[in-house]
């Protein structure tokens, strides 16, 4: 059996080598088709691998609380050098949601730009004032030293922990533990802590997790109180607390929370927009929606190259049953029934889509490193892709081969014998 | 009315063998009352057999002969089982495969039937050796034992040590044997020859007869459908057609070609 149809594939190829520009042709329609099937794709796959990475970072069973600046109406910005902006959430709505889920980590956070200083390395910053939690419901790790303790919030120690890059920025050369940074103009603060590296996209206040020094929350109010001066527009703003990240049990319980946190919210918060909730599982099964679609849409142009290959295929069968018509008179004499014929054409047919797919794949995969070469547009080859687009290749030969084979099948032995 | 045909095979085929009861030789092929007709146009049917009865005998060597239109042509597509009858038996190895389907058909043509064309038809992209193993490829049989069998064809044939050329560097007298060889590869019952040697020179032609008379030895029946009287006398019977029906048959090993019966229906 196996014998005969490595035989088979085997004379196959030798009649397709009677006429080798002809196949070549035929092959590269394939070829390029199931190409551009797997470029196409793998553009398509990096494209929103990125997008998908940072949703998938914020955490899939977190809902995200964030303070946000209200529109400033006219008669606010009026008196804006005198008056102090107040918005945003409250310490004590955090103490309300934790009372609501008892289950859930409740974290809080404040955020505020200072510049850093060691010895002449200087960095301006985002300061983030949070809790122990913080590590666990980020997912980050420490990479030496410790993490923030609750005896440290408890004694509103002045501790930091810096991210990767911000530590590498200030110490260059020596390890930070156990050394001091300046924080603004008077507070110091003993590195205790240095995070693992994480490549994250920046988080919604511009700045990455490997940029920003973590300290106590209760010690970030102590020292730096809870009215910042916004730089840009030179005025001073009153907020508590930045974010309340929540982190629920499951993905089950995600929809449902956030839509119980609106409704409570919603009373404090009426008169300005100065919040705002993001499920960050929600955007995934958005974004992962317009990928499939996307994904779809690729697929079904690269489709059509191959279906244009498929029709290659098929008229280059039409041509060789014709031509060897004479051929098939013969075998059917020597005993061959209609079924050995519809093999032996389909065979043809499907080891000339093989072979461009087989050197579709190839030329597929390495379009994708080209691309990320010399455009620098993240591209990911899925292995299932690569399936994919040579199970369509082998399909369409073997789809658009049914019908010359049928017709080399069904004529008539005398008629095929006399053929010239 | 019945073709007898002797010839048991003898030790020297060439020479005349003298008619023998042959009742107890197996009847390989036999028409039974065979007509073919093609039905061209509303009251158009052209009657190419027409009631057309004859046997072929295990170790025969029988010409069909007969001007053009005379049925031959028709004839040789139903011994060859390339063709049905309109009605009528025809009997290969004595079963009726006149009502037989397209599969069945072929697998009649596969093992009884041995092939040997005018042109020779090999598949030219093919080598000799492969071109000979296409019979037993469908009939799942190809492996080490047809190479055997194709090297020892081959040699009998007189090809020799050509099994991976192809056709194209082969004589035309080398082809048809290599189509010689192809038909005996499954064995078959008979030989069916059809024009065998119209595409070649007559030194050639005189091998290949040769040939045919040498392959009598080991007791292969031959039918060779021709419009060359020169090749017809080589036989031991020639069966004349003529309007669709058996003219005659002539035991050409008499020394006065009399008429015999004709075989009418």
């Amino acid at each position: 059996m196996i014998a005969d149809t490595l035989r088979m594939v085997r004379l196959g190829l030798k009649s397709l080598l009677l006429h080798k520009l002809r196949s070549t042709l035929t092959t590269a329609g394939i070829l390029f088709g199931v190409a551009s099937v797997i470029a196409m794709l793998a553009v398509g796959e990096g494209a929103s691998a990125e997008t998908l990475k940072q949703y998938r970072d914020m955490g899939v069973t977190n809902v995200l609380l964030r303070s946000k600046k209200p529109e400033e109406t006219q008669q606010s910005s009026s008196n804006s050098m005198m008056s102090i902006l107040g918005y945003g959430l409250f310490y004590q709505e955090a103490d309300r949601i934790q009372n609501l889920l008892p289950y859930a980590t409740v974290v809080r956070t404040r955020e505020f730009q200072r510049g850093l200083v060691h010895g002449e390395n200087w960095a301006s910053t985002m300061i983030v004032g949070t809790e122990v939690p913080f590590l666990t419901v980020t997912n980050m790790q420490v990479h030496e030293g410790r993490w923030l303790t609750e005896l440290d919030l408890q004694r509103m120690s002045n501790v930091c922990v810096l991210g990767s890059s911000l530590a590498r920025a200030l110490f260059p050369l020596e390890s930070p533990i156990g050394q001091t940074v300046l924080v603004g103009i008077e507070d110091r603060f003993e590195i205790v802590g240095i995070l693992e590296y994480q490549g994250r996209a920046a988080s919604p206040n511009g700045t990455t997790l490997d940029e920003c020094a973590f300290i106590p929350l209760s010690s970030s109010r102590r020292r730096f109180g809870d009215t910042i001066r916004n730089p840009s527009t030179n005025r001073y703003e009153n907020i508590e607390l930045h974010e309340i990240k929540v982190k629920l049990g499951s993905m089950e319980e995600v929809e449902g929370t956030a839509g119980v946190l609106e409704h409570m919210m919603r009373p404090a918060h009426a008169s300005k927009k100065d919040y705002e909730i993001t499920v960050p599982l929600e955007l995934l099964r958005k974004a992962e929606a317009t990928q499939r679609m996307f994904n779809l849409v690729l697929a079904v142009i690269a489709s059509i190259s191959l279906l244009v290959g498929g029709i290659g295929i098929m008229n280059v069968m039409l041509a060789t049953v014709t031509e060897r018509t004479r051929e098939i008179g013969i075998r059917r004499a020597l005993g061959a029934k209609k079924k050995h014929i519809v093999q032996q054409f389909l065979v043809e047919a499907g080891v000339l889509s093989a072979l461009g797919g087989v050197a579709g794949v190839g030329l597929g995969v390495l379009v994708p490193f080209g691309i990320e070469k010399w455009f620098n547009q993240p591209t990911s080859i899925q292995p299932q892709h690569v399936l994919l687009a040579f199970g369509i290749s082998a399909l369409v030969g073997v789809v658009f081969g049914i019908y010359p084979a049928w017709r080399a099948a069904n004529m008539d032995p005398v008629e095929a014998l006399r053929h010239e | 009315m019945v073709v007898k045909a002797p010839a048991a095979p003898s030790a020297a085929a060439t020479e005349t063998v003298a008619p023998v009861s042959t009742d107890a030789l197996p009847i390989i092929a036999e028409f039974v009352d065979v007509h073919r007709h093609y039905v061209m146009g509303k009251d158009n049917v052209v009657r190419a057999l027409n009631g057309v009865s004859m046997q072929v005998k295990k170790g025969d060597y029988l010409a069909i002969m007969g001007r053009s239109g005379s049925g031959k042509s028709t004839m040789l597509n139903i011994l060859g089982a390339l063709d049905r009858p309109t009605s009528g038996e025809y009997r290969v190895g004595g079963r009726d495969v006149s009502k037989l389907d397209d599969d069945d058909l072929s697998d009649v043509r596969g093992r009884e039937i041995g092939f040997i064309f005018q042109s020779f038809n090999l598949i030219p992209q093919l080598t000799v050796l492969e071109n000979l193993e296409v019979p037993l490829f469908y009939q799942g049989r190809v492996g080490p034992e047809s190479r055997k069998k194709a090297e020892y064809l081959a040699d009998r044939v007189g090809l020799g040590r050509r099994l991976e050329h192809k056709p194209m560097e082969l004589s035309g007298g080398q082809q048809q044997r290599v189509a010689i060889a192809r038909a005996l590869m499954n064995d078959p019952l008979f030989l069916l020859a059809d024009e065998a040697t119209g595409n070649l020179d007559s030194n050639t032609e005189k091998e290949i007869l040769d040939l045919f008379d040498d392959l009598r030895k080991d007791a292969v029946t031959i039918v060779i459908v021709t419009h060359n009287p020169k090749v017809a006398e080589r036989a031991d019977n020639t069966l004349w057609l003529r309007d669709g029906k058996v003219d005659r048959l002539v035991d050409n090993r008499l020394a006065s070609s009399a008429a015999g019966d004709g075989g009418h229906p």
